[in-house]
């Protein structure tokens, strides 16, 4: 575990890069990680995505996987690789603020 | 972007499907998932009864192999009763079902749209007899096994 500047804020950051407080999450670190990631701005698709992220860990205890996002969200398959072309198992968990999900799917 | 280690190359992995049975197919196809869903290219490369998984008349009909297993924890002479296979298999989907893991059919799709590319072995449909039209449209060719080598360039391996 380590500590880092992000948008103006000290964050604590696990080894493996996600944030490990969500409560430390803004939208403006959203905006940071996915600048990192190779995303440049979140559009509004995005944020359908992340909004869902955020509200279903909150309310499930962990990040959900790419297929759970697809099928809630109505955002298809497809589209979750044209908006996270690096990886959307990882990347909408990362920029969400969460944990790496633990789903396999 | 996941690299190989080599320089900025990305990351792949190659997996070879050379079963055809449920229990046998999905280990490469969620292999392959998990990869994509980390940004990791996937190519998959179904040889011998591999076929199966990406036959258009055998997807949707694929078996649990219990007969000689022995992680099934059952006698081989139980295990090949009539019937028994067809129990396994069923079990199987409907555990699968729960986990919210999709049919195969239902898999290749996803993979597919995830950008995994998907290759059918010319020389074990061949000898099958099989034909470009009998695989499930997600299979972007038929290649040999030199073609699978130069698509693998840099991957990692995982034979299944």
């Amino acid at each position: 575990m380590s500590t880092m500047m992000m948008a103006g804020q000290e964050i604590e950051m696990g080894d493996d890069g996600f944030m490990l407080n969500p409560d430390q999450w803004t939208a403006e670190i959203a905006a940071e990680i996915a600048r990192e990631s190779g995303i440049n701005p979140l559009t509004d698709k995005h944020w359908e995505v992340i909004d869902f992220c955020r509200r279903d860990a909150a309310e499930k205890g962990e990040a959900p996987g790419v297929r759970r996002i697809t099928k809630q969200t109505g955002v298809s398959m497809k589209e979750m690789y044209k908006l996270f072309p690096k990886g959307p198992g990882i990347l909408a968990a990362k920029i969400s603020g969460l944990q790496k999900p633990k789903a396999c799917i | 972007m996941a690299t190989n280690g080599n320089g900025d190359l990305p990351r792949k992995v190659a997996i070879i499907c050379s079963k055809g049975s449920l229990d046998m197919a999905y280990p490469g196809l969620v292999l392959a998932n998990a990869a994509r869903m980390m940004g990791i290219e996937a190519v998959l490369f179904f040889t011998f009864w591999g076929l199966d998984i990406i036959s258009k008349k055998r997807v949707d009909k694929l078996h649990a192999g219990i007969v000689g297993n022995p992680a099934t924890h059952m006698p081989a002479m139980i295990a090949g009763l009539p019937g028994m296979e067809s129990m396994a298999t069923h079990m199987m989907k409907k555990k699968m079902e729960e986990l919210d893991i999709p049919p195969v059919s239902e898999f290749l799709e996803i993979l597919d749209d995830a950008g995994a590319e998907m290759y059918g072995c010319q020389m074990a449909m061949e000898m099958f007899g099989m034909e470009k039209e009998d695989l499930v449209p997600q299979v972007k060719d038929v290649i040999t096994a030199m073609d699978f080598f130069e698509k693998s360039e840099g991957a990692q391996t995982i034979f299944v």
